[in-house]
């Protein structure tokens, strides 16, 4: 396994005139994790979409192994979970972990062992639309579990989960982190990571 | 995890949700319908004009119907954020770009040329063109799916674009609609349609070519 790391450098993101952040500069690497912490609107979510690639940092550049996002396999070694899940409603719980798998490399999971570990087995066949938001979340968990991917980037991905659920995530954050990936995440809840190191940043 | 697998589970994925959501299906394939059999209670008893104009009224509304079937394209996946997982995948876009718009002909193209045949005895249009008219629309309804796309792509971020789509696609249509229409009005003459079919086989291929791509960089721009 040889170093992975994700670097922003001189990250600046203007909204409307807004500027919500200014010469941003951040180092993740294997078995770390990244928390943005901050206000509603202090431009999280606007940080971890240009981290994903959907949007241009209107100064800087996001770096993943060295090379620019858009080139390279960056793609094939990141999952993000955002405030969509991404997941079809009118498909099961099977059908679109299939998709997910189809679309990834597979990874230390296989769809039964992942569902095992999210407390979602029985539910293969349930139509997406009669779980709770929080098993969808727990859903999204077991797409990160079912694919091979390095850097999971998660935009809050505590909402709707209940105290079992935001203790499953933390171990499942931890173990990926021990087993070498890496995490960019931002929460406003007390993140308590067994064994990993995590930077903080907060914007304002 | 090849690309043609990924291929065919967003196709396979697609159509099973078609599947679930009827109406997808049945919404364009009931106004091609309607549209077509109020025009001889329009016309009047006068057999010979709707003949006559038979074709016409059948791509009209074949172009009308997909225009219908446009918006579900995208619209589910970009409220659910499938859109964006499918951006974030390894795969070139465009490719997965290509499944859902053949998920889309699938679903929404194929049943028009299945029904065409039936509407078109409907309005006695004569034997030779039936044939005629199937090929045109099996040649022509893919283009619309697929520069439809680009149209979709580009509005789907947007509240209301219904009526840019409109705008947008409708005057990429009108070469579909001239050679397509005119070639089964002259097949019902008994006359040659080498030309005009060459020309719709030369803007399939095109589209099908050339379309993806910028209804991927339409996507990115949207999620945005």
């Amino acid at each position: 396994m040889n170093g992975q790391h994700l670097t922003g450098s001189g990250l600046s993101c203007i909204r409307d005139d807004r500027v919500l952040f200014e010469g941003l500069d951040f180092s993740v690497g294997n078995g770390e994790a990244l928390l943005l912490e901050g206000k509603n609107g202090s431009g999280k979510t606007s940080l971890l979409r240009i981290i994903c690639g959907f949007r241009d940092p209107d100064a800087g550049q996001v770096q993943w192994c060295g090379a620019a996002l858009n080139s390279g396999d960056y793609y094939a070694d990141m999952a993000y979970i955002g405030h969509l899940d991404g997941i079809k409603k009118e498909l099961t719980v099977l059908e679109n972990l299939n998709v997910a798998l189809a679309l990834a490399q597979a990874g230390s999971h296989s769809i039964d062992a992942a569902l095992e570990r999210v407390r979602l087995t029985g539910y293969d066949h349930a139509l997406v639309q009669t779980l709770s938001a929080g098993q969808k979340r727990r859903l999204s968990l077991a797409r990160l579990l079912v694919t091979k991917k390095r850097l999971w980037v998660l935009d809050e991905p505590f909402t709707a989960l209940d105290k079992h659920g935001i203790a499953l995530t933390q171990a499942l954050m931890a173990e990926h982190c021990a087993a070498g990936g890496l995490i960019v995440l931002t929460s406003h809840h007390d993140l308590n990571l067994h064994r990993v190191t995590v930077q903080r940043i907060a914007l304002s | 995890m090849p690309l043609s697998r990924a291929f065919f589970a967003i196709v396979r994925r697609d159509l099973l949700l078609a599947l679930r959501r009827r109406s997808e299906i049945a919404n364009p394939l009931l106004f091609f319908v309607l549209v077509i059999s109020l025009f001889p209670l329009g016309l009047g008893a006068r057999p010979q004009l709707l003949q006559a104009i038979a074709p016409g009224i059948i791509w009209v509304s074949a172009l009308l119907a997909a225009l219908l079937s446009l918006d579900s394209l995208f619209r589910s996946d970009f409220d659910d954020g499938s859109l964006e997982q499918m951006l974030l995948s390894p795969h070139p876009t465009s490719v997965l770009v290509l499944a859902k718009i053949t998920a889309h002909w699938l679903v929404t193209g194929l049943p028009l040329l299945l029904i065409a045949p039936l509407l078109a005895v409907f309005l006695g249009m004569p034997q030779a063109a039936i044939g005629v008219l199937l090929l045109t629309l099996l040649l022509g309804t893919p283009v619309l799916s697929l520069v439809g796309a680009i149209g979709v792509a580009l509005t789907v971020g947007l509240r209301r674009g219904g009526m840019i789509l409109s705008l947008l696609v409708l005057p990429l249509y009108v070469p579909v609609l001239i050679f397509a229409g005119n070639a089964v009005a002259m097949a019902s003459l008994g006359l040659p349609i080498t030309a005009q079919i060459n020309i719709l086989i030369a803007l399939l291929l095109l589209a099908l070519v050339l379309a993806p791509w910028p209804a991927a960089a339409a996507l990115k721009m949207s999620v945005n």
